[in-house]
């Protein structure tokens, strides 16, 4: 009895395994087929641009809003606590480096995979389940090229155009509270903004943010293209698409981090 | 023109095939029938490389479908039609460029060429000024027929039907009945139907093969399926058939009588 149940756990804990490492196996294949079909003449250049209006054009509207409150509650945050030990000219230094080296690309790439990355997985998936991928090889052209080419593109070239809005935004969001709300001198705030940033700071948010996009967009396709199931499929892939989004997202923020700004005193020993 | 030899494939612990063995010829129009979840899909899908086989082959004008590259399987697709059970029209794309995909895919014909090709296809499946419309706009009979017209674009030599008239109303299935019939014959086509409907089998087949547990288990002409059949599993499956043609054959002496 208690052997059966063992042997059933362990069997399980075996089979969760195996799967792990069949879908991380699937996912390198897939990835390494959309990097060479990228490279590979024609360009569908069209099918592009088409994708890239709507990455840009449909996430635009919740980055700005996303943006635009974090900083401004990111200058009310910052501000009550500086008071304290009486650093509030700080308030805009905080609010411009927080916004590009963390918050704008961050908050962009997991505003864009509820947006964008989640609508790749279920325009891919519906095609999935109505055949029409099948349909794509039947008449010899390639689903890769085709489908999930076009949009790992645009989300990788959308990604750091949307972070440049996000972090413009936030800072001026910023900027609005401080002037308006917490009667700071408009100059001086600018001045502040300015004065501590490295090109650096936006550098490594934009390469950030174009390598969340690239794992938004592959994730969003990968998803969507091994969707079974039917329409219940479609919308379980869309879910699952999203979470590991999110977590693939968080683990590469760190990572990124790590390695862009180890120039800081914890790297150097 | 095809042969399955000994074809096995399992899903998981599920086997779908597991023996299959079918000679198509030139030509002809072969429909396979059995019930849901036979596996007469997969074995479709092996005939034109979409799935490869455990164990055996699928020879094509005698070039082996496993064997190919992704560029040797891409020319072989090229001889190839089919028709999904959807449809499967591209949404994104009207219905001129579902119908000319292949020929802006794989061919240097300027627009106006490829329209004209369009229109041809289009006429041949009994449609017309439709060209500017999107798949969401038609209606599933329609979708059937753009479908049909996409999978003769290209000038196949065989074309693939999957369940032509599943869910499609008694008439609207007649007419598509009809439609495989008057294309697969005006274009001299080799065509390989799978379906549960045997009035439709009855229609179009010149042989049927009858998929059950993974294997062929009878192959014939209509009459010698619906009539000759000492297998239990056949015989059950093809009664309404039989029906229909007992049906038919009685309305024949019917009329010749008056």
């Amino acid at each position: 009895m208690i052997a059966s149940f063992l042997v059933r756990r362990v069997e399980s804990l075996g089979g969760f395994a195996i799967s792990t490492v069949k879908s991380i196996g699937s996912m390198g294949i897939f990835i390494t087929q959309t990097l060479k079909w990228m490279v590979r003449r024609p360009f569908r250049f069209h099918a592009a641009v088409e994708q890239m209006m709507e990455v840009g054009v449909n996430s635009f509207p919740v980055v700005f809003f996303t943006a635009m409150f974090t900083g401004m509650v990111l200058a009310l945050q910052s501000f009550t606590g500086f008071k304290r030990f009486g650093a509030e000219s700080m308030v805009g230094t905080v609010v411009a480096l927080s916004m590009t080296r963390e918050l704008g690309p961050v908050l962009t790439a997991l505003v864009v995979t509820g947006r964008a990355g989640s609508s790749m997985t279920a325009s891919l998936g519906t095609m999935r389940v109505t055949e029409q991928i099948d349909a794509l090889y039947t008449l010899a052209a390639n689903p890769i090229k085709h489908l999930v080419v076009p949009r790992v593109v645009a989300g990788t070239i959308m990604m750091p155009l949307l972070t440049i809005v996000a972090d413009f935004v936030g800072i001026m969001g910023g900027f609005t509270v401080g002037v308006l709300l917490l009667s700071a001198n408009p100059v001086l705030y600018l001045d502040k903004t300015w004065e501590f940033m490295e090109y650096n700071d936006i550098f490594s948010g934009l390469l950030k943010s174009m390598v969340f996009g690239f794992i938004i967009s592959i994730v969003g396709c990968y998803e969507g293209f091994y969707t079974e199931g039917g329409a219940e499929g479609v919308g379980s892939a869309t879910t699952r698409s999203v979470v590991l989004g999110f977590m693939l997202i968080f683990i590469a923020n760190y990572i990124l981090t790590a390695l862009l700004f180890s120039n800081s005193p914890a790297g150097t020993h | 023109m095809i042969d399955c030899i000994d074809l096995y494939k399992a899903f998981g612990s599920k086997k779908v095939l597991q023996g299959v063995d079918l000679h198509i010829n030139r030509g002809e129009s072969m429909v396979i029938i059995g019930g849901s979840g036979t596996g007469k899909s997969v074995l479709i899908k092996h005939m034109i490389g979409l799935l490869q086989p455990d164990a055996g082959r699928v020879l094509v004008d005698g070039i082996e479908v496993g064997a190919q590259d992704e560029d040797g399987l891409n020319e072989l697709r090229k001889k190839f039609g089919m028709l999904f059970q959807g449809a499967a029209l591209f949404d994104s794309l009207t219905v001129w460029e579902n119908v000319g995909f292949g020929l802006i895919e794989h061919t240097k014909l300027d627009n106006t060429a490829i329209m004209k090709r369009v229109r041809e296809c289009l006429e041949m499946v009994g449609m017309k000024d439709v060209e500017y419309l999107m798949p969401s706009e038609l209606s599933g009979g329609m979708k059937k027929r753009v479908g049909l017209a996409r999978a003769i674009a290209m000038n196949p030599e065989i074309i693939l039907f999957d369940e032509p008239t599943t869910g499609l109303d008694p008439v609207m299935a007649d007419v598509i009945n009809d439609l495989i019939i008057k294309t697969t014959r005006a274009l001299k086509v080799t065509s390989v139907t799978i379906t549960h409907d045997m009035v439709s089998a009855n229609r179009i087949a010149d042989r049927i093969a009858m998929l059950y547990e993974g294997k062929i288990v009878a192959i014939g002409t209509p009459d010698e399926i619906m009539f000759n059949q000492t297998n239990p599993a056949v015989k059950e499956f093809v009664e309404i058939g039989r029906i229909i043609r007992q049906t038919e054959a009685v309305k024949g002496r019917h009329i010749g009588m008056q």
